[in-house]
């Protein structure tokens, strides 16, 4: 139960895009297209559900303070790695898409063909190294860092895919030069962001 | 002369990186609700992209070009955890309201995105006038939409009340909705499409 009210609260309420404004350059220039929409929300939700659990591994097994006292050696159990968290996590998110973009390739080659350059970019969409930073910040277990990864990618999906859908409309609107592309893009974020609001009183 | 100076003064307008390139979107929206944090956020972007731009352009000519992607993250995930490990020694509350966002500068697109198109191509001098023009244009977009934010959603700048207590009196309200995340889309894109409109530069879409 705690756990689906967490799921609900990062799809909807602390929507990774629309409240915490993760990966908003890869939203902006990939929502032009209805079908590229779809192919990245999917390609993010993918590997966001791989990388934040295997992030909390690694920092439970290494990088936290004391977290070497495994190894039964006292020099080691007196560490605190923390402060390579990031490079460890970026390093971890760039094997991963790495290791997803072949496993694709060698199993699932018709996913991997529709997938194509998302993969990719999807190393320097910043929801992906925040999603994992968040899991850090808000000191979530495993079941929860599992369930965070899979429902923040859900969440981060579903906003680039009602953009999309927004932009394919507004090709008969007639928009201000000035405004045009970014511009209206950006406030017509601000207000399905405002629609988001609404959720905020739920409670599970 | 004026040629040398391009890569500095450049980004400040024509180019700038938010505004024009779309880069680094994500954090001028998440650090804005005050002037405090924009401004430690501003600078903070500044040295690593100054300093990477530095650092890459440097070893340029060294650097496999199959492997650059990897060395580049090295050099910016490194510049970012000097950055971070010095909020955290010296600033510490601001550095705990940029929460995640000090760390997310790796993922800035701004930073890769320079070094990509400029740093690899360009020698030190010039990369690092690059590097220094486009933390202060960040900055200067960051400086705006935070005053905006800060000013009418809480009164304040810097911290301080601004708007006279006579005001509220008269039945002046705080625009509460500037603070949370639309107010942060809605006022970047004003921006944008009042600064798209001075230097005459649209999208044909």
């Amino acid at each position: 139960m705690e756990l689906l009210s967490l799921a609900i609260k990062s799809i909807f309420i602390e929507n990774i895009l629309l409240s915490s404004f993760l990966g908003m350059c890869s939203f902006l220039a990939i929502s032009k297209r209805m079908e590229t929409a779809i192919g990245l929300g999917v390609a993010v939700i993918f590997v966001q559900s791989i990388t934040v659990p295997v992030n909390w591994a690694l920092r439970r097994v290494f990088l936290a303070p004391g977290a070497l006292a495994w190894t039964g050696v006292p020099a080691l159990a007196a560490l605190d790695l923390s402060f390579l968290t990031f490079i460890v996590f970026i390093a971890t998110i760039a094997s991963m898409v790495q290791l997803v973009e072949m496993t694709l390739d060698r199993f699932f080659p018709r996913l991997y063909q529709s997938l194509g350059i998302f993969l990719p970019l999807i190393t320097v969409n910043c929801a992906i190294l925040g999603g994992s930073l968040f899991m850090v910040e808000r000191n979530y277990g495993a079941a929860q860092a599992a369930v965070f990864g899979v429902a923040s990618g859900a969440g981060w999906a579903l906003a680039i895919v009602a953009m999309g859908a927004i932009r394919r409309k507004l090709r008969y609107s007639n928009v201000p030069p000035g405004l045009r592309g970014l511009g209206i893009t950006m406030i017509m974020t601000g207000l399905m962001a405002m629609t988001f609001m609404i959720f905020s009183g739920i409670q599970l | 002369m004026a040629t040398f100076w391009k890569p500095l003064k450049d980004p400040l307008s024509e180019s700038n990186p938010i505004t024009i390139q779309i880069l680094g979107i994500c954090s001028a929206l998440a650090v804005t609700v005050k002037l405090e944090t924009a401004v430690v956020m501003a600078l903070a972007l500044t040295v690593v992209t100054t300093g990477s731009n530095l650092v890459i352009s440097l070893i340029r000519n060294s650097v496999p070009s199959r492997i650059r992607m990897i060395v580049e993250m090295v050099v910016v995930s490194t510049l970012v955890i000097l950055a971070d490990q010095f909020l955290r020694a010296y600033l510490f509350d601001i550095s705990r309201q940029l929460s995640v966002f000090v760390g997310l500068i790796i993922t800035n697109c701004i930073v890769m995105g320079r070094l990509e198109a400029f740093a690899l191509k360009n020698p030190p001098i010039p990369s690092v006038l690059d590097g220094l023009g486009n933390g202060l244009g960040y900055g200067a977009v960051l400086v705006a939409v935070a005053t905006v934010r800060e000013l009418l959603g809480s009164g304040r700048l810097f911290g301080h009340a601004v708007v006279p207590a006579a005001l509220y009196r008269h039945g002046y309200v705080n625009n509460g909705l500037l603070l949370l995340a639309p107010g942060a889309f809605i006022v970047l894109g004003l921006l944008i499409w009042a600064q798209r409109t001075l230097i005459r530069h649209y999208e044909t879409a």
